[in-house]
């Protein structure tokens, strides 16, 4: 694989993920990741729509007119999620249930929009598919350790299977009901950006502004 | 990533220009989503079918995880109920009667009073289905669907009902586009479960069943017919109060319940 393309691929998994660097899509990461399966249906839903919208996007990037290439991409990206969408409903349909509203939400979803504008408006379709199954795939990492993190603390199962036996089952877990409740995913996807800025300090920001000090000399 | 993108941008800036990618995306797009709804169209029919069928157990308390639907529904019988006479009607066919579809027909429905059609169905087909459960050849649950507006979107699911056609058993929807994480308390079980034991109609007879708003309080009188609500998703619960007293009342499954209750069947 040449570099461009491995690094269009593999950059937003870790160094330049969505989630933890660009602070996107955090919407749907607080709201679907309760429980892991419905999170990795998302995931894929998602870097499908990434993938194959920044593949559209390129490909016509040529003749796109610049005054209408937003509405021109929102359009893509909403028929691939109401693709995404049906199909779901068709052969997942317990999940598109659990999953309500927010595969819909996909089209708001700011690093689909964000990629195609930023990287698929300027590169070739190749290389724009790749971009988008990274995005997807960053996305998809953040998601995952969030989901497993609050289904095995907030319900002591993954997938569904019991890893931690619940006291109300006669185990030792006593689960922490406050995981399935929304802000814990904030909490976790706070733990997990600071763990990425401690292990990479590139990533930290630079502080936008200083307070300055003030002298008496200088009060006017 | 050196393409010229400026050029070609100010080329493609003209009017005609403009119109006519507009309208190529739009017709590609337009395509791919109708050819995605019209294909996968019978799989979500089958889907929901199923579903229909799941909660049908479910609210029967028949349903177990895992296990096969159209194996366990075998054992449901299901009947058609003239609701003007609450009579079984024995000529229409069960298996093929599909009420949603026949309340469109205006040969086999009949427009609801608007001062009567809380629930605002519209129009209901002249027959129901209702759904038996029978254990040792004793009658033991009766499955009524229900339908109505709740807040953004049209509710339908099921009431079980016990043998006196009275006590509440459980109550499911299969069918909502209420109030994510708000309105949708309606499928929750704990909610579900405060239905248990509640009684339809009070000793006289009229039908109070009802969710009220907030908590019901020891010192109601009608404890044993209301329901608690849940705050901020009211008028969800008001939903639910049409359409279990329009199905239940005189217009819908009241005259069958009231056969039922004197003993027949």
């Amino acid at each position: 694989m040449s570099s461009p393309a491995k690094r269009a691929l593999l950059e937003p998994i870790v160094d330049d993920n969505p989630v933890t660097l660009q602070v996107l899509g955090i919407c749907s990461a607080l709201a679907v990741t309760t429980s892991l399966l419905p999170s990795l249906y998302m995931c894929v839903a998602l870097t499908a729509v990434a993938a194959l919208s920044n593949a559209a996007v390129s490909a016509i990037r040529h003749i796109l007119p610049s005054g209408i290439r937003i509405i021109v991409q929102m359009t893509i990206i909403a028929s691939l999620v109401i693709v995404v969408d049906e199909s779901l409903k068709a052969f997942a349909f317990e999940t598109s249930r659990e999953l309500s509203v927010f595969v819909g939400l996909i089209i708001t979803n700011c690093i689909v929009l964000g990629r195609t504008e930023s990287f698929a408006s300027k590169n070739p379709v190749g290389l724009s598919f790749l971009d988008g199954i990274g995005n997807g795939l960053g996305y998809s990492t953040i998601l995952i350790l969030v989901a497993t993190s609050r289904e095995l603390l907030g319900a002591g199962t993954l997938l569904g299977y019991t890893i931690f036996p619940t006291a109300a089952d006669g185990g030792w877990y006593k689960p922490n009901g406050m995981m399935l409740l929304p802000p814990s995913a904030f909490f976790v996807i706070g733990l997990i950006i600071w763990a990425a800025r401690t292990w990479k300090p590139k990533q930290v920001e630079k502080p936008e502004f200083r307070i300055h000090e003030v002298h008496r000399t200088e009060v006017v | 990533m050196s393409d010229p993108s400026k050029d070609s941008g100010a080329k493609a800036d003209t009017v005609a220009r403009t119109l006519l990618v507009a309208l190529f995306v739009s017709l590609v797009c337009s395509s791919l989503v109708a050819s995605a709804a019209v294909l996968l169209k019978p799989q979500q029919v089958e889907n929901a079918v199923v579903d229909m069928r799941r909660n049908i157990l479910e609210v029967a308390g028949l349903w177990a995880p895992g296990a096969d639907v159209d194996e366990l529904f075998e054992s449901i019988e299901v009947r058609v109920v003239d609701l003007e006479t609450g009579a079984y009607a024995e000529d229409i066919n069960p298996e093929s009667y599909d009420p949603i579809e026949a309340a469109k027909d205006p040969a086999q429905s009949v427009k609801i009073p608007s001062e009567i059609d809380i629930a605002k169905v519209g129009r209901r087909a002249k027959h129901g289905l209702v759904y038996l459960v029978r254990r040792d050849d004793e009658l033991s649950k009766i499955i009524l669907p229900v339908s109505g507006y709740g807040l953004w979107s049209i509710l339908h699911g099921f009431l079980a009902l016990e043998a006196d056609g009275n006590t509440v058993s459980d109550i499911t929807f299969y069918a909502h586009g209420e109030t994510p994480g708000l309105g949708d308390f309606i499928v929750k079980p704990a909610w579900r479960a405060l239905w248990h034991g509640k009684r339809a109609f009070d000793d006289s007879g009229a039908l109070e069943l009802r969710v009220v708003k907030g908590r019901v309080s020891a010192e109601d009188p009608r404890a044993d017919n209301h329901v608690d609500g849940v705050s901020g998703a009211t008028l969800t619960g008001n939903g639910v109060s049409n359409l279990v007293q329009y199905w239940l009342g005189d217009d819908g499954y009241g005259p069958y319940l009231k056969n039922i209750q004197g003993g027949g069947s």
